[in-house]
């Protein structure tokens, strides 16, 4: 229970009042610890609004940055080696940075690295190498057609590892609309930083493009 | 003053891409409003009306038989198609025409669906093309808002 004492006032030389009223409040146990325990609930209330805020600033900026921008995955298995995973999963497997941007228009090149949603399983994306576009005419290895032409508005995906590599010679053309993003960098481990150039093995290039003329000589 | 200036166009830049990204996330992760056009889902859905296409079932994987979809199209991933599903992985479908004497049926591969539109007699779905990769498809129509010619031009119809 608060108690105040108060001085007693007296008049000094001049008429003027000394002596300030004095006013102390002796606090008991318990109210001391509602005190604390309230400024500790202001604290903690001002650290969960500050904590939801930035939360809903930057789970949306986050998002849309990995659906726009840039993806980072992990490459496994070993169907394209050797330019990724060159010593499968022993020492740890390589992680890619994938250009989401540059694949915005559906626009590839043959060679380039690219991470497509699977056509046999929607949840799970592969990493292939872009070999033909629309209106190739090309030699496949072990499809269920000897020669094919792409049709419009797919292309055709290989692993580097034939033969150790589920890709077009098994599902056939795969649709545009499936590219997920172009692999840029390898950013892990720190030894095989690099960046991707696209390049296609001679022996895989398409027969002819379409404009109609031959890419290379057939024997 | 060019201080200020400069704090109050860092700050107006900062809502807007703050902001830019809540939309991205609304419109990929809950729906969009979509304009449809062609004749191949009448009379459900008739050419120039506007439906709604929720993405949670696409995303959870719950698309089911009869559902309608709008997918990118298989042979130009600029363009949308919206059809119906008649055959998940699987289902057995009839790739015969209703005037052929003997009715073929083939299976619908793992990871694909099987689309027909509505109207089957003006419309180039899965019966010309093949299975549709799951992938492709981009959300699952459940709201139709019709317009103009209905005597109620802002009738709404919930087909859940």
């Amino acid at each position: 229970m608060p108690c105040t004492r108060l001085n007693r006032l007296s008049l000094g030389p001049g008429g003027v009042l000394v002596g300030v009223p004095e006013v102390t409040e002796r606090r008991t146990s318990t109210e001391v610890k509602y005190l604390v325990m309230a400024q500790q609930a202001g604290a903690g209330r001002r650290y969960i609004r500050a904590f939801v805020s930035g939360f809903f600033v930057a789970v949306p900026v986050t998002v849309t940055v990995l659906d726009r921008f840039a993806y980072v995955a992990r490459v496994e298995g070993a169907s394209m080696q050797p330019s990724l995973n060159p010593e499968g999963n022993v020492t740890g497997s390589d992680v890619v940075l994938l250009n989401r941007w540059s694949v915005r228009n559906y626009q590839v090149r043959r060679g380039d690295i690219v991470s497509v949603l699977s056509p046999k399983n929607p949840q799970q994306k592969i990493i292939k190498r872009v070999i033909a576009l629309e209106g190739d005419f090309i030699k496949t290895l072990g499809y269920k057609n000897r020669y094919l032409r792409v049709p419009d508005g797919h292309f055709w995906i290989e692993g580097d590892h034939h033969g150790h590599s589920l890709d077009s010679n098994s599902f056939g053309p795969v649709s545009l609309g499936l590219v997920h993003g172009r692999a840029s960098h390898i950013i892990w481990p720190p030894n095989r930083w690099q960046r991707i150039e696209p390049s296609l093995p001679p022996e895989r290039k398409p027969l002819l493009n379409w404009h109609g003329d031959t890419t290379e000589e057939e024997d | 003053m060019f201080r200020s200036a400069l704090g109050k166009t860092l700050g107006f830049v900062g809502y807007t891409i703050q902001y830019g990204c809540v939309a991205h996330c609304a419109f990929e992760y809950i729906g969009e409003f979509v304009a449809c056009s062609g004749p191949s889902m009448e009379p459900t859905i008739t050419s120039h009306d506007v439906v709604f296409s929720e993405r949670l079932s696409r995303h959870l994987c719950r698309i089911e038989n009869g559902d309608i979809v709008i997918a990118k199209s298989p042979f130009d991933p600029h363009m949308n198609i919206c059809k119906r599903v008649i055959g998940l992985e699987g289902d057995k479908v009839c790739t015969s025409g209703p005037s052929d004497v003997f009715k073929t049926h083939q299976y619908v591969p793992k990871g694909h669906v099987w689309l027909e539109g509505d109207n089957l007699r003006n419309s180039t779905d899965s019966r010309s093309y093949g299975p549709v990769p799951y992938a492709l498809i981009r959300g699952r129509v459940c709201l139709k808002v019709t317009r103009g010619t209905s005597p109620d031009p802002s009738h709404i119809h919930l087909n859940l």
